[in-house]
């Protein structure tokens, strides 16, 4: 029995984990990562547009400080988030994005004087002022009253896990790669570690731990086109699942991002119409503005995608061999402002389409993106039911994007997130000794290893392959963008079906070591579950929320659905999950449910809302001289850990 | 479009297979033949493969869009990122597929680069190199860089380590330990850096001697076969120049 030992093990060398990683090595604490790939190779690295803080140093970004940030990213949720946790996101971000300015990052900067931008449509010159010259830029995003996402040209994401990743090495953190974990040890509500297959020698290690956090990213790939990574397999979030004590929270919660190329589904970012582009349909018609007057392709993603699904369905798509598609169009951005700005954009239009982005249009249709449910996590990242099993980044649902996720605010998340949660590691990992006995490793490994010989040694059966591209088709087809009740109850049984099926998994390939088919193999049985907590939870909420649309229930009901959807795989013989809510608290609200001021609003009304608003004026008019500071903590109280706690600083204003 | 269009050609894709897991296992090549779809890349194409004809098959994707730099392998002889290789950019339809030289071989087309880049990151410390670092008040505005400085180092820092210049670099074919283009281009990135405080003579004994930058022959099969067209002629001649003067 191969055992290691560790304080801090973290799964997941994204840029989540790697954060998290560093927090518990900066304090002292033993840490290793374990990756399925090299760490730099992690989809971190494919996020393109920016990182959301409210810095406030482009001029167009005057006037932003948190609470701004704070309004936008709960108008995105829907209502659905947790306010704390997006209080302590937005009020931790600024710090974030400079301490990766100190660790490397070269973050896109301001320039002092008139440029030319495109808005509207339209050629505008801006001025950049003089004190503002070489600070940290910001461009416009989606779903935000500011331009508040900081970026280096286009591949912000590949230079903040660079950064991290470099940090690491610096650090002297083991990163074990080509490792896999697939299953939690646990005992008695503690977690205490994983039991781990190297997807080399095919070995089986136990690695023990006093903390373990999770963060393998979204779940993507339970769909057939994803915009995903192929390693966005929610499998991190299925072994927490399969533990049957950890719930996931909010798994319906699927985002569907407007503009992915069309047939392979790789992301063309948000910055193509953040920066002007413009979104057309067959005849070369710019229709956003007819469905959204005010933000036009500017919306939050959730709205932008289903104008687009509208606009097809109304026959205004472009007809292709792979189906209806619209078009994304930069053209009027010029030469000089793709091949800097949007190069990424450029080479993958060069690759995959063989065409022009400077010239021609490009084909795109929304494509599943981001997972915003995950491992329900406390603010403090640890799991309320597991005991130390922690979560951060899109793993999680911790939860600061709801229903909607504003573009930007991931990549920003997976560092603040595993800034703050890492601390928090880093404190369990000093309160906490526990005892555990080899009895029980052995236990969870000697499970594991006769799962796989099973798997190894039965003759005949089902293909992994057939089974992962029916639930990924099911998924697509009725669980998908806009949902109603009689398809996702299709899908809820066509799963519980896979799911037995699932068991009978056979592999041609008969080798224990490398051998990628047994991975597939491994992992299929765990999508399955992830992918009937998302159709299960979708079928019972019957409401629309953010990106959560049901055609028989459009409205917004906050009366009877302001409540995080918790999901449990209690026994490995059940076909379902079994479901609680959690509320959320409109009397701790420091921003009761309100309109976005974008998509449609119908929403049916809480009682509560109306006694919290006049809660809210009382407070203020209590308290004539606090400033906003003040006010928000009579609000929303935050705890973070004390170095995150400080004011930040904005050129022209201080710390006000 | 006609039912031949639709149908599409044979491609005939063989590959190099080695398994080192499996006692006895000999390299040969494999040829696999598979009907071509519009629009195909080498992941879709191996993918077909794996699921449909030899689930054996070993190969690395993951952001399958060009930018994570996991598939690089030899593809007709250049090495090149899979994934945003189309199928159809070869008239005769025969694909001949290597894993990339230079690298401890995991399984056919699977290659750990990973290990050497951890190795390349250590030995030229890819990382600011700054006492205060760890003191800067993260409430405080940050430290000001002119926006072109910005640029140019975006610029070198566009590497994705996938290895495609380490196999196409001759010195390194010669000198195992020789450094390669993406160290080089890696410590010119930090040389550039006015936030990392190290100096020229500090430089020079990271890379100046024969297993660094006075080991390039300038052959330049790196700047030829570099799927982000880094600029790295460019940037070894001027850090040759740099570190010519140090001592």
């Amino acid at each position: 029995m191969k055992v290691i030992y560790t304080d801090s093990l973290v799964i997941g060398g994204g840029m989540a984990g790697l954060r998290v990683a560093i927090a518990s090595m900066e304090r002292g604490y033993d840490t290793i990562v374990l990756s399925l790939v090299p760490a730099k190779r992690s989809h971190s690295a494919a996020a393109q547009g920016g990182m959301q803080a409210s810095l406030a140093a482009s001029v167009k970004g005057e006037g932003d400080n948190e609470d701004v940030h704070f309004e936008d990213t709960v108008k995105g949720s829907d209502w659905g988030c947790d306010q704390q946790v997006a209080r302590m996101f937005v009020n931790t971000s600024p710090k974030a994005i400079r301490q990766l300015a100190t660790w490397g990052v070269p973050w896109s900067r301001v320039r002092k004087g008139d440029r030319q931008v495109v808005i509207n449509n339209k050629r505008v010159t801006i001025t950049e002022k003089n004190e503002c010259h070489g600070l940290i830029t910001a461009r416009d995003f989606g779903g935000t009253k500011k331009w508040r996402t900081c970026y280096t040209s286009d591949g912000t994401g590949h230079t903040m896990l660079y950064a991290m990743g470099n940090r690491a090495v610096e650090l002297g953190i083991q990163v074990h790669e080509r490792k896999e974990a697939i299953a939690l040890i646990h005992d008695d509500g503690v977690c205490h570690g994983a039991i781990v297959r190297d997807l080399i020698t095919g070995e089986l290690i136990a690695y023990v731990s006093k903390a373990t956090t999770i963060a393998t990213g979204g779940y993507g790939r339970i769909y057939s086109v994803s915009t995903n990574a192929v390693i966005s397999e929610g499998i991190g979030t299925a072994i927490a699942l399969e533990t049957g004590i950890a719930c996931l929270g909010n798994m319906e919660a699927v985002q569907f991002h407007p503009t992915a190329i069309v047939p392979v589904g790789i992301l063309m970012t948000e910055g193509c119409r953040g920066d002007g582009g413009l979104l057309r349909d067959k005849d070369g018609h710019r229709f956003m503005p007819d469905y959204e007057p005010d933000k036009k392709e500017l919306a939050s993603r959730d709205v932008v995608s289903r104008r687009m699904t509208e606009h097809m369905r109304k026959g205004k798509g472009v007809h292709s061999r792979y189906g209806d598609h619209l078009w994304l169009d930069i053209t009027m951005l010029g030469r000089e402002h793709i091949e800097k700005n949007l190069r990424e954009v450029r080479e993958i239009c060069e690759y995959f389409l063989g065409i022009d982005p400077v010239k021609d249009y490009m084909p795109v249709r929304p494509t599943q993106h981001y997972s915003m449910g995950g491992i329900r996590t406390k603010p403090t990242g640890e799991s309320p039911t597991l005991k130390g099993l922690f979560s951060a980044g899109e793993a999680a649902c911790w939860d600061m994007h709801g229903f909607n996720r504003l573009g930007g605010n991931s990549v920003a998340e997976t560092t603040v997130a595993g800034m703050i949660v890492g601390e928090y590691v880093a404190d369990y990992c000093g309160q906490n000794s526990p005892s555990i006995s080899t009895k029980l490793v052995e236990k969870f490994l000697k499970r594991e290893q006769k799962k796989i010989s099973d798997l190894l040694e039965r003759d005949t059966g089902e293909n992994p392959y057939e089974i992962r591209n029916e639930m990924q088709k099911i998924m697509m087809d009725k669980v998908g963008i806009f949902r109603n009740g009689p398809d996702l109850e299709k899908a809820v049984e066509e799963l519980k079906v896979l799911n037995q099926r699932a068991k009978n998994i056979v592999v041609r390939n008969k080798i224990s070591s490398s051998n990628p088919e047994l991975v597939d193999a491994i992992r299929v049985g765990k999508m399955i579950k992830l992918a009937q907590c998302v159709a299960y939870g979708a079928m019972l909420r019957t409401e629309s929320r953010g990106a959560h649309s049901r055609e028989d229930f459009p409205e917004r009901n906050d009366k009877e659905w302001l409540k995080k959807t918790l999901t449990y795989w209690r026994s490995e013989d059940d076909d379902l999950p079994e479901v609680e809510y959690e509320p959320l608290d409109i009397s701790k609200m420091e921003m009761p449910p309100g309109s976005r001021g974008y998509g449609v609003d119908n929403t049916i009304p809480n009682p509560e809302t109306e006694k919290r608003m006049a809660e809210i004026e009382e407070i203020k008019k209590a308290h004539p001289d606090a400033d906003r500071f003040e006010i928000q903590q009579l609000l929303n109280p935050i705890d973070l850990p004390e170095k995150f706690k400080g004011k930040n600083e904005r050129i022209g204003r201080g710390f006000k | 479009m006609s039912d031949q269009e639709e149908k599409g050609r044979t491609l005939k894709i063989s590959v190099l297979r080695f398994n080192p897991q499996v006692k006895g296992d000999m390299p040969r090549m494999q040829t696999y033949e598979l009907t071509e779809a519009p629009g195909m890349t080498l992941f879709i194409a191996l993918n077909d493969i794996r699921e449909n004809i030899d689930p054996t098959l070993q190969f690395d994707f993951v952001c399958r869009a060009g930018i994570c730099g996991s598939c690089a392998m030899v593809i007709n002889g250049k090495p090149s990122l899979a994934c945003r290789t189309l199928t159809s950019t070869f008239p005769d339809g025969e694909i001949k597929l290597l894993p990339l030289p230079g690298f401890e071989l995991i399984g056919d087309l699977s290659i750990n680069s990973g290990k050497f880049m951890q190795e390349m990151n250590e030995r030229v410390e890819s990382w600011i190199h700054d006492k205060n670092m760890n003191n800067v008040d993260l409430t405080r505005i940050e430290e000001r860089m002119d926006p072109d400085v910005a640029d140019e180092i975006y610029e070198l820092e566009r590497c994705v380590e996938c290895g495609c210049c380490v196999a196409a670099c001759g010195t390194k074919q010669m000198r195992p330990n020789f450094l390669g283009a993406v160290g080089l281009v890696r410590l010119a990135r930090y040389a550039l850096d006015p936030r990392d405080k190290r100096t020229d003579e500090e430089f020079y004994e990271i890379v100046g001697n024969d297993d660094g930058v006075f080991g390039c022959m300038t052959l330049l099969g790196c700047e030829d076969y570099c799927p982000k067209d880094l600029p790295l002629q460019t940037q070894i001649a001027y850090l040759r120049r740099k570190m010519a003067f140090v001592k």
